[in-house]
C-alpha cells in the first residue's frame, strides 16, 4: 500500500505487536514520526527501544501490525525491496560499527562506491564534505581502532549521511560519552537535522541531552507507549511513572527494591 | 525409552533444520546478478587472505609429511627388495589421499577458523547489521567472495602440498637413503595416471574446499554475537570441517578408486 510521500509523517507504526520467545516486546503500539522533526524514543533499559529501530529498519520482522516508512510497508517488503528502501534511511549504531579493515575515508566512501558510479575524484570530494560536517576531515587516514568512542560515532555519522538519507535513526548516541563528545554529538544531531532537512529518531535514556534537542518524545515501557508529547509536556506529565522517569527519581511507581519477601523475615530466616 | 526416542528425534530434526538453513544461506549468498569488476577485486583480496596466508603451513607440513612417507616407505619396501617402488608409493599416497585430506584438515584449522572468527566478529561488532542498513547485502559483499576464494584456493594448495611432499620424499629416499633417482621418478611416472589419480585428487580437494568454507562462513554468520559465541563457532568449524573431510573422503575414495559402480 502506497501513500503520499510528501505527507507530514515519515514513519507510521500501527498496531505493532512483537513477541520473542515467551516475552512480549510490543503490544499493539501506535507511533508517528513527523517529517523534519527530531523524535526521541525513551524508556528504561530492556524495554525494546533498539528493537523498535530494528523493526523500522526491516532487520527484525514483527508478527503483527504495519510499519510505514516513506509510504512503504516495511513488513510486507521482500529482501530486494528492503535494501532499496534502506538507501533512503540511515542508522547510527551504539558502537559506531565502522568497518574495522577500512580507514575513516574508506568507511565513509563505502556506501557511495557501492551505490553510485561516481568517479574517484567526486567520491573524494563528497567524503571530505561529509567528514568536514562532523569535524573529522583531518582524521580521514586513521583506522577505527585509532579513534576515541566519540570520534568513532562521528565517523559513523558521516558514513550514515553519505547518501543523504531522509531518515536517520540513532541508537543510544550519548551512551558512554565524555561531556565534550556528548556536547559535540548533541549539537551535530540537531544541526544535521535542520541543515540537511532530515528526520531524526533518537533512542536514548539520557534525559537531559535528549530533552535538549527533541521536538517530540515517546516513552515506552512494558510493551506500550505510556507517554507522548513535547519535552515540556512530559516533564509535567500527569502520570507519576512518566514524571519519575523524566526526572530520574530513584523511587516511585517503579520501586527501588525488586519484589521480595519481608526484609525482617528474610534476615531471621523465617 | 520414550525420552530417548524424543531426544533422538529432536536431534535429527535440528540437524535437518540446520542443513536446510545452511543450504538456503549458501544459495542466497551465491545466486544473484554478478558484478564482475567489483567481485573480482574482492575475490582476489580474499584469495590472498585465505590462500596465500595458508601457504606457509601447507608447504612446511607437506615437506615433513613427504619426508616421513619416504622414510617409512623405504624401511618397509627395502625388506621386500622393492625400494625402487618408493616414488610410486609416495606419489600415489599423496596425490590420491594425503594431499587433499591433510591439506583440507590444515585448511580447516588455518583458513576455516580465521573465516569464522572474522565473520563472527563482524557480526558481534554490528558491522554486518550496519552494512545491511547501508543498503548492501552482507551475503553478497562479505560471504560470497570468501566462499569462492576458499573454493578456488583449496585445490591449488592441495597441489602445492603434494608437489612439496613428493620433493620431501625424494630428498629422504634418493638423496639420503640412496634409492636410484631414475627408478624413483620413472616408476612414479609409470604408476601415476593424470586422469585417474591427479584429476580425482583435484576433485576431492575441491569438494573438501567447498565443505570447509561453507561450514566456516555459516558458523561465523550464525554464531552468537559474543566472545564466547565466536569461540564456540570457531571450534565447531574445525571439528565439523575435519569430520566432514574424513567421512566424505571415504565415500569419494570408494567411488573413485574402490570399484564401486
Amino acid at each position: 500500500m502506497k501513500v503520499n510521500k510528501q505527507n507530514e509523517s515519515i514513519v507510521e507504526i500501527r498496531n505493532l505487536s512483537l513477541t520473542r520467545g515467551s516475552q512480549q516486546i510490543f503490544n499493539q503500539i501506535n507511533l508517528t514520526i513527523e517529517r523534519g522533526k527530531v523524535t526521541a524514543i525513551m524508556g528504561p533499559s530492556g524495554c525494546g527501544k533498539t528493537t523498535l529501530l530494528n523493526v523500522i529498519g526491516g532487520q527484525l520482522p514483527a508478527q503483527q501490525g504495519q510499519v510505514m516508512v516513506n509510504g512503504d510497508n516495511i513488513l510486507a517488503l521482500n529482501s530486494q525491496q528492503l535494501y532499496r528502501v534502506r538507501r533512503s534511511m540511515g542508522m547510527l549504531f551504539q558502537s559506531g560499527a565502522l568497518f574495522s579493515d577500512m580507514n575513516v575515508f574508506d568507511n565513509v566512501a563505502f556506501p557511495i562506491r557501492e551505490h553510485t558510479n561516481l568517479c574517484p575524484l567526486m567520491v573524494k570530494d563528497v567524503v571530505l564534505m561529509k567528514l568536514q560536517a562532523v569535524g573529522l576531515r583531518g582524521a580521514r587516514e586513521l583506522m577505527p581502532h585509532e579513534l576515541s568512542g566519540g570520534m568513532r560515532r562521528r565517523a559513523a555519522l558521516a558514513r550514515t549521511i553519505a547518501l543523504d538519507p531522509s531518515l536517520i535513526m540513532y541508537d543510544e548516541p550519548f551512551a558512554g560519552q565524555d561531556p565534550i563528545s556528548m556536547g559535540a554529538l548533541v549539537k551535530l544531531i540537531r544541526l544535521l537535522n535542520d541543515t540537511l532537512d532530515l528526520t531524526s529518531v533518537i533512542v536514548s535514556h539520557d534525559v537531559p541531552e535528549t530533552v535538549s534537542i527533541a521536538d517530540y518524545i515517546y516513552l515506552i515501557a512494558q510493551g506500550q507507549v505510556i507517554g507522548a508529547g513535547t519535552p515540556e509536556a512530559l516533564m509535567n506529565h500527569s502520570s507519576s511513572w512518566v514524571r519519575q522517569f523524566m526526572h530520574g527519581l530513584p523511587d516511585g511507581p517503579v520501586p527501588f527494591h525488586y519484589p521480595a519477601q519481608n526484609y525482617a523475615n528474610d534476615l531471621l530466616g523465617e | 525409552m520414550s525420552t530417548l526416542i524424543h531426544y533422538l528425534g529432536r536431534v535429527g530434526l535440528n540437524g535437518l533444520q540446520n542443513t536446510g538453513a545452511s543450504a538456503l544461506f549458501l544459495m542466497r549468498s551465491l545466486v544473484g546478478k554478478p558484478k564482475f569488476f567489483k567481485n573480482a577485486r574482492l575475490l582476489c583480496q580474499q584469495m590472498y587472505y585465505v590462500g596465500i596466508f595458508s601457504l606457509l603451513i601447507i608447504v612446511i607440513s607437506g615437506l615433513f609429511i613427504g619426508m616421513v612417507l619416504g622414510l617409512q616407505g623405504y624401511t618397509i619396501l627395502v625388506q621386500f627388495g622393492a625400494s625402487q617402488a618408493l616414488g610410486q608409493l609416495v606419489a600415489l599416497s599423496l596425490v590420491r589421499e594425503l594431499g587433499p585430506v591433510v591439506t583440507g584438515l590444515l585448511f580447516a584449522g588455518r583458513a576455516g577458523s580465521a573465516l569464522t572468527a572474522e565473520i563472527g566478529l563482524m557480526k558481534a561488532t554490528e558491522q554486518l547489521a550496519s552494512m545491511e542498513m547501508l543498503g548492501v547485502d552482507p551475503l553478497r559483499r562479505i560471504i560470497a567472495p570468501r566462499f569462492w576464494a576458499g573454493q578456488i584456493s583449496m585445490p591449488i594448495l592441495a597441489l602445492i602440498f603434494s608437489a612439496v611432499a613428493i620433493y620431501g620424499g625424494y630428498m629422504v629416499g634418493v638423496q639420503w637413503l640412496g634409492v636410484d633417482s631414475g627408478a624413483f621418478w620413472g616408476n612414479m611416472q609409470n604408476a601415476v595416471s593424470f586422469k585417474e589419480d591427479v584429476v580425482n585428487g583435484i576433485i576431492k580437494s575441491m569438494v573438501f574446499g567447498t565443505l570447509v568454507t561453507w561450514i566456516a562462513i555459516y558458523q561465523g554468520y550464525c554464531c552468537a554475537p559474543t566472545s564466547e559465541g565466536i569461540a564456540r563457532a570457531t571450534t565447531r568449524t574445525v571439528v565439523y570441517g575435519s569430520l566432514a573431510i574424513l567421512s566424505i573422503d571415504f565415500f569419494l575414495t570408494a567411488v573413485m578408486f574402490g570399484g564401486v559402480q
